[in-house]
C-alpha cells in the first residue's frame, strides 16, 4: 500500500522528466525502427530474388543480432560519439533482422503457382510485386516488423547509457540507488509502451494491402519519421556538457548535491559508467562523475576537480576487522596498519591503472608497490593461524588484499587465506558480521552512509569532514557490530567531477567552485 | 493460327525440349500429351515467353512473339494452370478482373463480361465477393477458366487444367467444357498427363517423350496408325477403349447417318444400360455394332 503510494507520488513528482524520457524512447524506437524498415524491407525483397545472397545477408544480420548491446554502444561511440545517433544506429542494426528475414520468408512462401498465374496473365515485375507478392507476404513482414518494434522498445533503455535518454535513465539510475519506484517509473511505460505499439501495428497487420497504393503507405511512414526527430532530447547548445551515471543523478552527495551547494549550473546528460570516461577524453563530455582513483582517470589523461565545499564525502579505504581476530592475534593491528601513509589518491589511481588498463594482475602490482616502497618481505611461511580476508568484485580491493597477504606473510607467522570477489558491500559486511572472512578493505564513506544510514541531521553535522566521519564510524561500528576500523591507508576513493587536463588547466579550472563560476560567466 | 518451328530449350546443359516444331489451325484443340519430364510443359510455357527459348520461333497470326512485350503478349493470352493460380488475396470478381484491368477496362464493361462468364460457365453469381478458399477445387477451376476468357483471347494456353480435380468431377467438368462456346472457337494449346483426356478433348493430339514429338496427328492416326513402338506401347494398356471412345459410328456403320457423331463407346453404353429397350429391327443393335468395330479394327491394323 505504501509502495503503492510512494509510486504514484513519485510519478507526479517526476512526471516532467518522465514525459520527456517517454517521448525520447518513442522516438528512438520510432526512428530506427523506420529506417529499418525502409532498408530491411527492400533488402529481403531483393534476397527472396537473388537466392543466391540470402544466407550471406541473413547471417551477416543475425551475427549483428548476437552482439551485445552495450558492447554495440561501445562499439559507435568512437564512430558517432554519444547521444541519440549511435543509439538509433545500434537499434537500427537489432531492427534488421526480423524484418529481414520476414519479408524474406514471406515472398518466397508465396504460392508459386499465384506468382505463375500473375505472370502468366500479363503483371509486370513491379506489379506482381505490389499486388500479390507483397501484399501476401504483409502478414508475416509485419510479424517481423512487431517483433523489431518490441526489441528496440526494450534494447532502447540501454540508450541511457550513451546519453541518448530513453526510459533507461530511470530504469538504471533506479537500479544504482536501490530506488524501486525510479525503476518501475522507467520500467512500466517502457512495458506499456511495448504493448501499445505492438497492438497498433497488430490492427495496422490486418490492413489488407492490395486496396492501398504504395506511395500512400509510404507518406504516413515520413510524417512518423519526421515526428519522431521532434521527440528526441534537444541537443546541446551550451558550452559545457556534464556527463553523470544515474546513480550520480540521484544522489544527494552527487548531482543533487552539486545543484543544491555549488549552485552548478550545467547541461547534463545522462550516461554509463562504462563510457563516460571514454567520451570525455574523446571531447564529447566536458566534466564528468567518477570515482577519484579510477585508473581511467590516467589512462585518459583526465583530471579530478576539488570538492572545496565537501559535498563528497570522505571514502577514505581503512581495513574493517573483527575485534575477536584482534583479540587472538594482537600483533595483526600492527602489521596492517604498515600501509598506512603510504598510498595517495594518485598512487592508488596508477595502480589501479596498471590492473584495469594494463591488465597486469592484482598479484604482481601488488608485489611491485611493496617492493618500490620497502615494505616487502618475503614470506616467513609460518603455521600460527590463518587469517581470511575478504574484498568486494573489482580491481582496487584486489590489490589491497593482495598487499595485506604479502604483510601478514612477510611480518607474522599466521597464513592467509583470501576470498575475493565477494560481490557488493551487503555481502562482504555480512561475510565479516557473520565469522566467514576476518577483515576486508571498507571506505569510511560507504560505511557511513550505506551500512550505518544516519539521519540527515548527522550527515550535515559531520560536512564531509574527514576525520569527523572516521571518528563517528568507528565508534558506530565498535558499539553496533564489535568490529574494529583501523587506520586509514590514506587515499580517498570518493565520487569526484573530472575535466580533461587540458581543458581545466587551459580555463584555470581546479574546483569545482572554479567550474560553477566559468559557467556562470 | 500457332506456328511452332524448331524450338530447343536446355535446363543446366540438358535438353528439355529439342527440336520442337508444330502448327495450330485455328479452332483447333492441340492436346500435348506426355509422362512429366517430357517437355510439354515448357512447351507451352515458351508459348507465352514465361519461358525463353534458347533457339527457335514461335508465330502467333504470324507475327513472331518476340516482337511483342512478354507482359502485353501474354495479356492477349488465356492461361489456364494446373492449380487455378487464383490470387487467395482478391476475391473471386477480382480475380477474374485481373487482366481486363491491366488493360484498362472500365467497371461496368468487367461487370458485364463477368455475369456472361458466370452464367456460362454454371458459377453461382453469390460467389462473386467470396475468396478462393472457401470454393469448392471445381469451382476454382472455372473461375481459372472464366479468369482466362475474360478479355476473350483469341488463344488458350492451358497446363494440366483439370489435374487437380478428383476423378468424378474431373470426367463430368470436362465434358461441360468440350461443349462451351468459348472454349468450341478457341484456338487451345492443352497439356495433359492423362491419355482420356487428351482423347476427350483433342482434336490432335502431340505426344511427347524426351524433348522430342513421337507423333502428332488425331487420336484416331496415332492408335490405328502409330509411327513408332513408344507410340504403340504408350496407348497399349488403354487401346480398346480408347479406340472405342475415338471411333465413329461414321467410321464402322455409314449406314447409320443419323448417328455420325457418336462415339462406338457412347453407342455401347447407351445400348449396354439394362433398362434400355430393344432398339428393334433397323436399328444398331450391339451384335451388329461389335461386328462392324471388330471389322473397321482389322481393316485398319491390315492397311498399317
Amino acid at each position: 500500500m505504501e509502495q503503492t503510494e510512494s509510486f504514484w507520488a513519485f510519478i507526479n513528482q517526476q512526471s516532467d522528466k518522465l514525459w520527456s524520457q517517454t517521448w525520447a524512447h518513442i522516438g528512438l524506437t520510432m526512428i530506427s525502427l523506420i529506417i529499418a524498415i525502409l532498408v530491411a524491407v527492400p533488402l529481403g525483397i531483393f534476397i527472396a530474388r537473388k537466392q543466391k545472397f540470402s544466407s550471406t545477408v541473413l547471417g551477416f544480420a543475425g551475427v549483428l543480432q548476437t552482439i551485445p548491446s552495450i558492447a554495440l554502444l561501445g562499439v559507435l561511440i568512437p564512430l558517432l560519439g554519444i547521444g541519440p545517433k549511435p543509439a538509433i544506429l545500434a537499434l537500427f542494426l537489432y531492427a534488421l533482422l526480423p524484418i529481414i528475414r520476414n519479408t524474406y520468408t514471406g515472398i518466397t512462401e508465396v504460392n508459386p503457382a499465384v506468382v505463375d498465374a500473375a505472370r502468366g496473365m500479363g503483371m509486370n515485375k513491379w506489379q506482381i510485386l505490389t499486388k500479390v507478392e507483397l501484399p501476401l507476404a504483409f502478414p508475416v513482414l509485419m510479424a517481423g516488423i512487431r517483433t523489431a518494434t518490441v526489441i528496440n522498445v526494450g534494447v532502447a533503455t540501454l540508450a541511457a547509457y550513451i546519453a541518448a535518454g530513453g526510459l533507461g535513465e530511470f530504469i538504471f539510475g533506479g537500479i544504482a540507488l536501490n530506488n524501486s519506484n525510479m525503476i518501475l517509473a522507467g520500467a512500466i511505460p517502457a512495458a506499456l509502451l511495448a504493448l501499445v505499439l505492438d497492438f497498433l501495428l497488430s490492427l495496422l497487420q490486418k490492413i489488407n494491402l492490395k486496396a492501398i497504393k504504395i506511395r500512400f503507405v509510404i507518406l504516413p511512414f515520413l510524417v512518423i519519421l519526421t515526428s519522431s526527430f521532434l521527440m528526441l532530447p534537444t541537443q546541446i547548445g551550451g558550452r559545457m556538457l556534464g556527463g553523470f551515471t544515474p546513480e550520480f543523478m540521484g544522489r544527494q552527495d552527487g548531482y543533487l548535491g552539486l545543484k543544491k551547494v555549488y549552485k552548478t549550473n550545467i547541461e547534463t546528460v545522462v550516461i554509463s559508467d562504462a563510457v563516460m570516461y571514454k567520451a570525455a577524453f574523446e571531447k564529447k563530455l566536458d566534466v564528468i562523475s567518477g570515482y577519484s582513483t579510477d585508473g581511467r582517470l590516467k589512462a585518459y589523461n583526465l583530471i579530478t576537480l576539488k570538492d572545496d565545499k565537501h559535498i563528497f564525502p570522505p571514502y577514505y579505504a581503512a581495513p574493517l576487522v573483527r575485534i575477536e581476530v584482534l583479540k587472538k592475534h594482537p600483533e595483526l593491528e600492527k602489521i596492517l596498519n604498515m600501509l598506512t601513509g603510504s598510498i595517495n589518491d594518485s598512487t592508488m589511481t596508477s595502480l589501479n591503472f596498471k590492473v584495469d588498463q594494463l591488465k597486469q594482475s592484482p598479484e604482481q602490482v601488488a608485489t611491485d608497490f611493496m617492493k618500490a616502497s620497502g615494505l616487502y618481505k618475503p614470506s616467513k611461511n609460518g603455521s600460527g593461524g590463518t587469517i581470511r580476508i575478504g574484498s568486494k568484485i573489482f580491481g582496487e580491493q584486489y590489490i589491497l588484499v593482495q598487499m595485506y597477504k604479502i604483510l601478514i606473510l612477510g611480518n607474522s607467522n599466521l597464513t592467509v587465506e583470501t576470498k575475493t570477489g565477494l560481490g557488493g558491500t551487503k555481502i562482504c559486511f555480512d561475510a565479516l558480521t557473520n565469522n566467514q572472512i576476518d577483515f576486508y578493505p571498507e571506505y569510511t564513506g560507504t560505511g557511513f552512509l550505506v551500512l550505518l544510514k544516519p539521519n540527515q541531521k548527522t550527515i550535515e553535522a559531520l560536512n564531509g569532514s574527514k576525520e569527523g566521519v572516521y571518528n563517528y564510524v568507528s565508534k558506530e561500528f565498535l558499539n553496533q557490530y564489535n568490529l574494529k576500523w583501523l587506520e586509514p591507508i590514506g587515499f580517498n576513493n570518493t565520487y569526484a567531477l573530472m575535466m580533461r587536463k587540458d581543458q581545466a588547466q587551459s580555463l584555470h579550472i581546479e574546483s569545482i567552485t572554479d567550474l560553477t563560476k566559468h559557467l556562470n560567466k | 493460327m500457332i506456328k511452332v518451328q524448331n524450338l530447343i530449350k536446355q535446363f543446366s546443359n540438358s535438353p528439355v525440349v529439342n527440336d520442337v516444331s508444330f502448327d495450330v489451325k485455328e479452332g483447333e484443340n492441340l492436346i500435348i500429351l506426355g509422362t512429366s519430364g517430357c517437355g510439354k510443359t515448357t512447351t507451352l510455357r515458351m508459348i507465352n515467353r514465361l519461358i525463353e527459348p534458347d533457339s527457335g520461333h514461335i508465330y502467333i497470326n504470324g507475327t513472331d512473339v518476340k516482337s511483342q512485350q512478354p507482359e502485353e503478349l501474354r495479356r492477349g493470352i488465356g492461361y489456364v494452370l494446373q492449380n487455378h493460380g487464383l490470387f487467395p488475396h482478391y476475391t473471386v470478381l477480382e480475380n477474374i478482373a485481373i487482366v481486363p484491368k491491366l488493360l484498362k477496362w472500365k467497371d461496368e464493361d468487367i461487370n458485364k463480361r463477368a455475369t456472361e462468364l458466370f452464367g456460362k460457365l454454371n458459377l453461382d453469381s453469390s460467389l462473386r465477393d467470396k475468396y478462393p478458399s472457401s470454393l469448392s477445387g471445381g469451382q476454382q477451376q472455372r473461375v481459372g477458366v472464366a479468369r482466362s476468357l475474360m478479355v476473350n483471347p483469341p488463344v488458350l494456353l492451358m497446363d494440366e487444367p483439370f489435374g487437380a480435380l478428383d476423378n468424378l468431377i474431373r470426367i463430368s467438368i470436362r465434358k461441360e467444357f468440350r461443349v462451351l462456346d468459348e472454349l468450341v472457337k478457341k484456338t487451345i494449346i492443352m497439356v495433359t498427363h492423362d491419355v482420356q483426356e487428351a482423347f476427350e478433348m483433342g482434336d490432335r493430339i502431340c505426344l511427347m517423350d524426351k524433348g522430342s514429338i513421337q507423333q502428332i496427328g488425331t487420336p484416331e492416326e496415332l492408335l490405328f496408325k502409330p509411327v513408332n513402338d513408344f507410340v504403340t506401347d504408350f496407348f497399349k494398356e488403354q487401346r480398346l477403349q480408347l479406340e472405342l471412345k475415338s471411333v465413329l459410328i461414321a467410321d464402322v456403320m455409314p449406314e447409320f447417318p443419323s448417328h455420325k457423331n457418336e462415339t462406338v463407346w457412347d453407342k455401347m453404353d447407351q445400348l449396354l444400360s439394362y433398362n434400355n429397350a430393344d432398339p428393334g429391327e433397323g436399328q444398331i443393335n450391339l451384335e451388329k455394332l461389335m461386328t462392324a468395330f471388330a471389322t473397321y479394327r482389322k481393316v485398319n491394323y491390315g492397311a498399317n
